[in-house]
C-alpha cells in the first residue's frame, strides 16, 4: 500500500504544529520520521491516524484521496499505529485486549475470544512473539506489551505501521529484538513509519529518513549519511554530540548507601538491598531500562519513600527516617523525573519555583511575610545566568518549553551549595540544545567537588556523563562498571545479568569477531 | 523470548515467596479487638437459658424441626474459636504473612452466630423465625441491589453515579403517581423505569456532555430529586391522596411447589415481579459485561478510553447509553418502596439506600455478583435490627438502627482488603 500525505497543516489555536508536511510512504519501505520532541512528528501521525482533523492538506492511500474521521476508518483503509504510550487496557488479557474495538462474536452479541486466541497464536507463531493470549497485559513485560500492540494492528490487516518512538522504553536487547521484527514485518510487503530521535537506531532500519524540525519536513536523508550531518539537519545548527569534559578527580566518600530496601505497598521489594558509594567529584549513572527501581531509589534518598530499611549516610549523617525537608537542608540538591508534575508548580511564577526550595529563609521571608524584591532580584539573575527563555519572571512556569522548564528547576537546585546532587533524568523531554548546557552544568557541580547521582534510561546520557556507571535491574544492583563501558555490557545488565559474566560475554563475543 | 523476560521469570518466584512484605498489623488487631469482645459479652455476658431459631411455620407443607441451642454453650465456643483465629492471625504476620481470607469468612460467620445467639437469648422471647430474617433480608436488599446495578453500569464505564439515591427515589414517586392513576402497578412499574432514565439523562447530559464534576452533579440531582418530589408530595399528592397517591400493590408471584421448600423456598420463590427481575438483572448485567461485545466495551472505556477511542469505540455514546441503562435499572429499584414496600409515597422515603447502594457497589469490587451480596449484607443488618426490635432486645433500639451503617463503614474501609475502582471513573472523556 502507497500512502501519501500531501501539504498536510495542523494549527492548534496560534501554534501551527505541522506545516505543510508532505510524506510518501512507499509499499514494503521503513520511513524514518527523525526530529527532536516537539518537532510535530506524533502531531503528524495522529492526524494521519484519524485522532485530528488536518486543517488542511489530504492523504492519499494508493492514490485515491481520503478522509479520517476517526481511529476506524484509518484502521479500515489498513493503518496500524503503536503509540508511545501503549494503548491497552491494563486489567484486560491479550486477548480482550486484542477484541476490542474488532470483536468476534456469537449470537446475541456474546464475545467469541476464542476465535480471537487463535488469530494472537497465529501472528505470534508467524513472527515468533511468544504471546501468550490469556496472560493478563499489565503483568507482561514492556517489550511483550508491545508486541500486543503489533499485534493488534496485524489482526486489523494492517499494511501501514507507525510506531511512535517505539524503542523509548525498551532495553538494548528488546530494542534489537525488534528492530528485527520490523525486518522481517518489511519482508512481508508491509511498510514501516518509524518516529525515532534516536540517530543510531534510524540508520540502522531505515530505507528512507524524512527530517522534521519546528513543524516542518527540513530534508530528506539517506541512511547512510554520517551521524553529526542528520543531528544538524535535525536540530538546525551544526551541534557537538560530544562533551568535553575532564576525568574525574574522586576525593572523599560522603555518600554512602548501605543495604538499601524500599517496599511498595504490596510488600514487592523494588529496591532490594543495594549498597553503594559516591565521592567528591565524581559522576555516578544509575542505568536501567524505566521501572527497575530508579525512582524509588532516588526518592528514598530524599525521604519521599516509605517502607525503607537499610542506612543512607552523608557525610557521616543519617538520612533515612528523616524528613524531607531536614535532607534538603543537609545540603541534597534533587532534580526529580517529571519535572512539570514533581519539579515546578505549574501555574506558579518562574520567580516562585527557582526559590520553592528556600521560601521560607532570608533573604525570601522575614518572619510570616515574603519579600517580593529580594525573590524577583534573585529570578533575574537566574534566568540570565541559565538562559531561561521565559517572556518575564512573573511567567507561570507551566507556560514554558521542556527544557526552559528544566533550566528553572536546576537553577534552584544549583542555587545553594550542595553536599550531593540527584538528577533524575535530567534531559528527558529537553531540546538538543538544552541538553548541552545542562550537561555542562551538572558536570561544572560535579567539578566543584559534589558528589553527584545521575539516573537516566537514555544510554547515550549515561555514557557521556557517567565516571562511573551502577546498573539496577529489578531493584537489585548488577553491578558497578566504569563509565567507559561498552554498550553492549550495559544492555546485558540492563537485562538482569551481573557486571562481571556481562564483561566476560562481551569479551568473548569481541574476541569471536576479531 | 527475549534474556529480559527469561531473567525476568526466573527471579520472580524467588521475590514473591518469604519476602516479608510491608507488615499490615490491620487484621490481627481488628480480630484480637472483636475476639475480646466476643468473650466478655457473648461468653461470659451470656445468657442462661436456650435460644430456638424456627425454620418453618407449623402450617407450612414441610415443617422443619427448630434448632435449639444453648447459649452459653454457642458463646464460649464461638468466642474461643475466634480468639484463636486472631491468635493464629498475630502468628502469620509476626512471621511476615498475609491472614488468610479464609480466616476472616470463618471469623465473621463465628461473630455472627455469637451475636445472634447471644442477642435473641437475650431477648424477652428468645426465639426467632430464621427464615423470616433471611426472606426479610432479600426483601429489603431488593433496591439496594438494583441502585447497585446501576452504579456498576455507570462506573464500569467510567462515570461515577451519585445520584442512585435520586433514581431511586424519583422512581419511587413516579410509580406510586403512575400506579393510582392508572390503577395498574404495572404502568407504575413502568414509569418508574422512565423516572429513573429522566434522571440518568440530566447525569449524562451534564457530566459526558457538559464534563461537568460527575460527583457534584450526582448530589445536586439528590437534592434536586428530593425537593421536587417532597414538593409536589405537600403540594398534590397529600391534596387527594385517594386519586394520586394510592397505588396498587404488585402482586407476589408464587412459584408452585418450589415455593414450599423451606428457609430458601420463600426467599426465592414468594416474590413480586421486582423481586424476579432483581436475581434476572443480577445474572444479564453479569454475562453481558463479562462476555458481551457490550460489556468488553464497557469495559474498556471505564478503564482506558483514550485506548477504546484509538480502537474506534465511541466513548462518549458509551458512557452515555450506560448511564441511560442505569437509570431504568435504578428506577425500577425505586418502585419496589411504593409498589412491593408499603403502598404509597412519602417524603424522601428512600431514606439513604441510594448511598448504601452506593457502598455495597464498593464493598462488591464493582462486580455485579460482588454487589448482590453486599446489598444482601446490608439488607440482613437492616432486617436484623427490624427483628430484633420487635423481640425486645435489651439493646436499645437507636443502636441496632445504627446497625446497618455500621456495617457499611466497617465493610467500605477495606475490612475485606483493597478493592479497584475502574481506572477511568470520574474522569471525563475529552477527545485530543
Amino acid at each position: 500500500m502507497k500512502l501519501e500525505l500531501i501539504g498536510i497543516t495542523k494549527r492548534f489555536g496560534s501554534l501551527v504544529a505541522n506545516d505543510s508536511i508532505d510524506l510518501v510512504v512507499e509499499p514494503g519501505q521503513v520511513h524514518s520520521l527523525l526530529g527532536e520532541n516537539g518537532a510535530g512528528k506524533s502531531t503528524l501521525m495522529n492526524v494521519l491516524y484519524g485522532l485530528y482533523d488536518p486543517t488542511e492538506g489530504e492523504i492519499r492511500v494508493d492514490d485515491r484521496p481520503v478522509t479520517f474521521k476517526g481511529p476506524g476508518d484509518a484502521m479500515a483503509a489498513g493503518i496500524g499505529m503503536v503509540h508511545q504510550h501503549f494503548m491497552l487496557v491494563p486489567v484486560f488479557t491479550v486477548a480482550e485486549n486484542v477484541a476490542l474495538g474488532n470483536e468476534a462474536t456469537k449470537a446475541g452479541g456474546m464475545l467469541n475470544l476464542q476465535e480471537t486466541r487463535t488469530r494472537i497464536r497465529q501472528i505470534s507463531d508467524q513472527y515468533g512473539f511468544d504471546v501468550d493470549p490469556d496472560a493478563v497485559v499489565e503483568d507482561l513485560p514492556v517489550g511483550v506489551q508491545q508486541r500486543v500492540e503489533i499485534i493488534k494492528a496485524l489482526v486489523r490487516d494492517a499494511e501501514v505501521l507507525i510506531l511512535d518512538e517505539p524503542t523509548a522504553v525498551l532495553t538494548p536487547k528488546e530494542t534489537d529484538e525488534l528492530l528485527g521484527i520490523m525486518a522481517q514485518l518489511k519482508a512481508d510487503g508491509k511498510s514501516i513509519v518509524f518516529i525515532s530521535h534516536k540517530l543510531r537506531e534510524v540508520k540502522a532500519v531505515s530505507d528512507v529518513i524524512t527530517v522534521v524540525r519546528r513543524g516542518k519536513v527540513v530534508g530528506t536523508a539517506d541512511p547512510s549519511a554520517p551521524t553529526t550531518e542528520l543531528a544538524s539537519l535535525m536540530v538546525g545548527r551544526s551541534v557537538s554530540l560530544t562533551l568535553d569534559k575532564k576525568p574525574a578527580t574522586p576525593g572523599e566518600v560522603t555518600f554512602r548507601v548501605r543495604d538499601l530496601t524500599v517496599q511498595a505497598a504490596n510488600g514487592q521489594r523494588v529496591v532490594d538491598g543495594l549498597s553503594f558509594d559516591v565521592a567528591e567529584g565524581e559522576i555516578l549513572a544509575v542505568a536501567g531500562v524505566q521501572g527497575n527501581g530508579q525512582t524509588e531509589l532516588t526518592e528514598a534518598i530524599m525521604g519521599l519513600q516509605d517502607h525503607v530499611t537499610g542506612s543512607i549516610t552523608l557525610g557521616g549523617t543519617e538520612l533515612v527516617g528523616r524528613s524531607v525537608k531536614d535532607i534538603i537542608r543537609a545540603g541534597v540538591g534533587f532534580v526529580p523525573e517529571d519535572r512539570s508534575v514533581e519539579g515546578l508548580v505549574g501555574t506558579f511564577s518562574v520567580a516562585e519555583n527557582l526559590i520553592l526550595n528556600r521560601y521560607d529563609d532570608a533573604p525570601f521571608a522575614k518572619g510570616l511575610s515574603m519579600s517580593p524584591a529580594a525573590i524577583e532580584k534573585n529570578a533575574d539573575e537566574k534566568i540570565a545566568e541559565y538562559d531561561v527563555r521565559t517572556q518575564s519572571a512573573s511567567a507561570a512556569a507551566g507556560t514554558l518549553s521542556g527544557g526552559n522548564q528544566q533550566k528553572v528547576v536546576m537553577a534552584r537546585e544549583f542555587s545553594r551549595p550542595l553536599k550531593l546532587f540527584i538528577a533524575s533524568q535530567p534531559t528527558r523531554g529537553v531540546d538538543v540544545g538544552s541538553i548541552e548546557f545542562l550537561h555542562r552544568r551538572i558536570v561544572a557541580e560535579r567539578d566543584g567537588g559534589t558528589p553527584v547521582i545521575i539516573v537516566s534510561t537514555e544510554l547515550d546520557e549515561v555514557l557521556e556523563l557517567a565516571d562511573r556507571i551502577a546498573v539496577l535491574y529489578r531493584g537489585r544492583l548488577m553491578g558497578i562498571v566504569p563509565g567507559a563501558v561498552s554498550r553492549d555490557v550495559l544492555g546485558l545488565m540492563m537485562a538482569g545479568m551481573p557486571a562481571d559474566e556481562a564483561l566476560a560475554q562481551a569479551h568473548d563475543v569481541q574476541g569471536g569477531n576479531l | 523470548m527475549s534474556t529480559a523476560t527469561t531473567a525476568r521469570d526466573q527471579s520472580s518466584p524467588v521475590r514473591g515467596t518469604g519476602d516479608a512484605g510491608v507488615r499490615s498489623w490491620k487484621n490481627p488487631i481488628i480480630l484480637s479487638v472483636v475476639a475480646l469482645f466476643a468473650l466478655l459479652v457473648f461468653a461470659l455476658g451470656a445468657p442462661g437459658n436456650d435460644v430456638t431459631f424456627r425454620l418453618s411455620e407449623d402450617n407450612d407443607p414441610i415443617v422443619l424441626p427448630s434448632i435449639v441451642v444453648s447459649g452459653p454453650v454457642i458463646g464460649w465456643i464461638a468466642a474461643l474459636a475466634m480468639l484463636a483465629l486472631a491468635v493464629l492471625a498475630i502468628l502469620r504476620t509476626r512471621s511476615g504473612q498475609k491472614t488468610p481470607t479464609w480466616v476472616l469468612a470463618v471469623f465473621a460467620v463465628l461473630f455472627l452466630v455469637a451475636f445472634l445467639t447471644w442477642v435473641v437469648g437475650s431477648a424477652r422471647t428468645p426465639n426467632v423465625a430464621l427464615y423470616g430474617l433471611l426472606a426479610g433480608s432479600v426483601t429489603l436488599a431488593v433496591p439496594l441491589i438494583f441502585g447497585s446495578l446501576s452504579g456498576v453500569l455507570c462506573e464500569r464505564s467510567g462515570v461515577v453515579n451519585i445520584a442512585i439515591e435520586g433514581q431511586l427515589l424519583f422512581g419511587a414517586f413516579a410509580a406510586a403517581v403512575a400506579a393510582s392513576l392508572s390503577g395498574s402497578a404495572f404502568v407504575g412499574l413502568l414509569a418508574a423505569a422512565v423516572a429513573g432514565v429522566l434522571v440518568s439523562l440530566v447525569l449524562a447530559v451534564f457530566s459526558i456532555r457538559y464534563v461537568v464534576n460527575q460527583v457534584i452533579v450526582g448530589v445536586v440531582l439528590n437534592v434536586l430529586v428530593s425537593g421536587l418530589t417532597g414538593f409536589l408530595f405537600s403540594a398534590v399528592l397529600s391534596e387527594d391522596s385517594e386519586r394520586w397517591n394510592s397505588p396498587p400493590r404488585l402482586p407476589v408471584i408464587e412459584i408452585p411447589l418450589l415455593a414450599d421448600i423451606p428457609v430458601i423456598g420463600p426467599i426465592l420463590f414468594q416474590q413480586t415481579i421486582v423481586g424476579y427481575l432483581m436475581y434476572v438483572a443480577v445474572a444479564v448485567v453479569y454475562v453481558a459485561l463479562y462476555h458481551s461485545r457490550w460489556g468488553l466495551r464497557t469495559r474498556a472505556v471505564g478503564e482506558h478510553p483514550k485506548a477504546a477511542d484509538t480502537l474506534g469505540v465511541n466513548v462518549n455514546r458509551m458512557r452515555f447509553v450506560n448511564v441511560l441503562l442505569a437509570g431504568v435499572v435504578a428506577g425500577i429499584g425505586g418502585s419496589f418502596f411504593t409498589l412491593v414496600a408499603v403502598s404509597g409515597f412519602g417524603r424522601d422515603m428512600t431514606a439513604g439506600q441510594g448511598y448504601i447502594a452506593l457502598a455495597a457497589l464498593i464493598f462488591g469490587r464493582w462486580n455485579p455478583i460482588g454487589a448482590f451480596f453486599a446489598a444482601l449484607l446490608f439488607g440482613f443488618a437492616t432486617n436484623l435490627s427490624n427483628v430484633l426490635s420487635l423481640l425486645g432486645t435489651p439493646v436499645p433500639d437507636q443502636f441496632l438502627r445504627m446497625l446497618p451503617y455500621v456495617v457499611t463503614v466497617f465493610a467500605v474501609a477495606g475490612l475485606v482488603g483493597r478493592s479497584r475502582a475502574p481506572g477511568a471513573s470520574g474522569i471525563p472523556y475529552i477527545k485530543g
